[in-house]
C-alpha cells in the first residue's frame, strides 16, 4: 500500500493585468480577448493552492513542513506578484501573455526547484472564484 | 419589512495614491497599494433594498430588474476597468474601498425607481476585506 499523502497550502496575491498579443493589432486583440484587453488594465484576487505529494517523513510525520512550504511560496511567487502589474512589473510576463494558464505554469516553474525531487508538485490557480486552472495535468 | 439583496461582481485595477503628497509619503501611508503600475481585485457587490412585498407579485421589487439596473449603472462602468483612470464617478477621488462604496451608492441611487428604498451596499475588495454603506 502506498503511503503517499498529498498536502495543500493556499496562498493569495492581488494583481493587475491585461491580455494582449503585441503581434496583433488592437482590433484583433479586442476581438479575441474582449474587455480583458482594455488598455488601462484590470485586476484579480488570485488564489493559489499548492499541492505536494510524497511519503511522510518517519521522524517528523510531515511530507513537508507547511511553514517551509508557505515561506517558499511567499519568496518565490507572492513577493514577486502581489500588488504588481503582471505585464509591467514582472520579468516572467514581459513577453508572455498573463493568462491564468500561463501564470499557473510560471508558478509551477518558480516553485519546482525548491521542492524535494521525490515529491510531486501540482498548482491550482483561481483567477476568480469561478475560473481556475491546474498544472501539471495528471 | 423585507430586505432584498442582489449580488454582482466586477474585476478592476486601482492604486491608492494621493497626488498632493510626495512619492515617499504615499509609500509610507499606502505601502504596496501605491504601486505606480496598479494592482487589482475581484470585487463582490451586495446591493440591499428594503420594502413591503407587493400584494400582487409578492416582490419587494423585481430582483431581475434590480440586477439589470446594477449592471447598467455600476458594474458595466467598473468591470475590467482601471478605477483611477476609467470611471467617471471616481474621477478626482481616492479609489479606496470606502470611497468606491459611496460612489456606487450615489450612482445607483439616482437610477433606482423612486419606490425602491436603497438600504445598504456591501463591497468586498478581497474575501477578507469589505465595507458597508447605508447612505448616512
Amino acid at each position: 500500500m502506498s503511503r503517499k499523502v498529498a498536502v495543500f497550502r493556499r496562498e493569495h496575491f492581488n494583481a493587475a493585468h491585461r491580455l494582449y498579443n503585441p503581434k496583433w493589432d488592437d482590433a484583433t486583440n479586442e476581438k479575441v480577448f474582449g474587455k480583458c484587453a482594455l488598455p488601462n488594465y484590470h485586476g484579480h484576487n488570485y488564489e493559489m493552492v499548492v499541492k505536494v505529494t510524497g511519503k511522510p517523513d518517519k521522524k517528523t510525520g510531515y511530507v513537508i513542513d507547511m511553514k517551509t512550504l508557505s515561506d517558499i511560496i511567499q519568496k518565490e511567487v507572492t513577493s514577486k506578484f502581489d500588488h504588481k502589474n503582471l505585464n509591467l512589473d514582472t520579468k516572467e510576463f514581459k513577453k508572455l501573455n498573463p493568462t491564468a494558464e500561463n501564470i499557473v505554469v510560471v508558478i509551477y516553474q518558480l516553485l519546482r526547484p525548491h521542492i524535494d525531487k521525490n515529491f510531486d508538485l501540482q498548482v491550482r490557480l483561481y483567477e476568480t472564484p469561478r475560473n481556475f486552472v491546474e498544472y501539471p495535468v495528471k | 419589512m423585507v430586505y432584498l439583496t442582489r449580488q454582482e461582481h466586477f474585476n478592476a485595477a486601482h492604486r491608492l495614491y494621493n497626488p498632493e503628497w510626495s512619492y515617499e509619503k504615499n509609500e509610507e501611508v499606502f505601502g504596496k497599494c501605491a504601486n505606480e503600475n496598479w494592482h487589482g481585485h475581484n470585487y463582490d457587490l451586495y446591493v440591499t433594498i428594503k420594502g413591503e412585498p407587493d400584494a400582487g407579485t409578492g416582490f419587494v421589487f423585481d430582483v431581475k430588474k434590480l440586477g439589470q439596473l446594477v449592471k447598467e449603472h455600476v458594474t458595466e462602468k467598473l468591470d475590467h476597468r482601471n478605477l483611477n483612470l476609467d470611471v467617471d464617478f471616481m474621477k478626482g477621488k481616492m479609489c479606496s474601498t470606502e470611497n468606491l462604496v459611496i460612489g456606487i451608492w450615489n450612482e445607483l441611487k439616482i437610477h433606482l425607481p423612486p419606490e425602491v428604498h436603497l438600504h445598504c451596499i456591501r463591497l468586498y475588495e478581497t474575501p477578507r476585506i469589505f465595507v458597508e454603506y447605508y447612505g448616512e
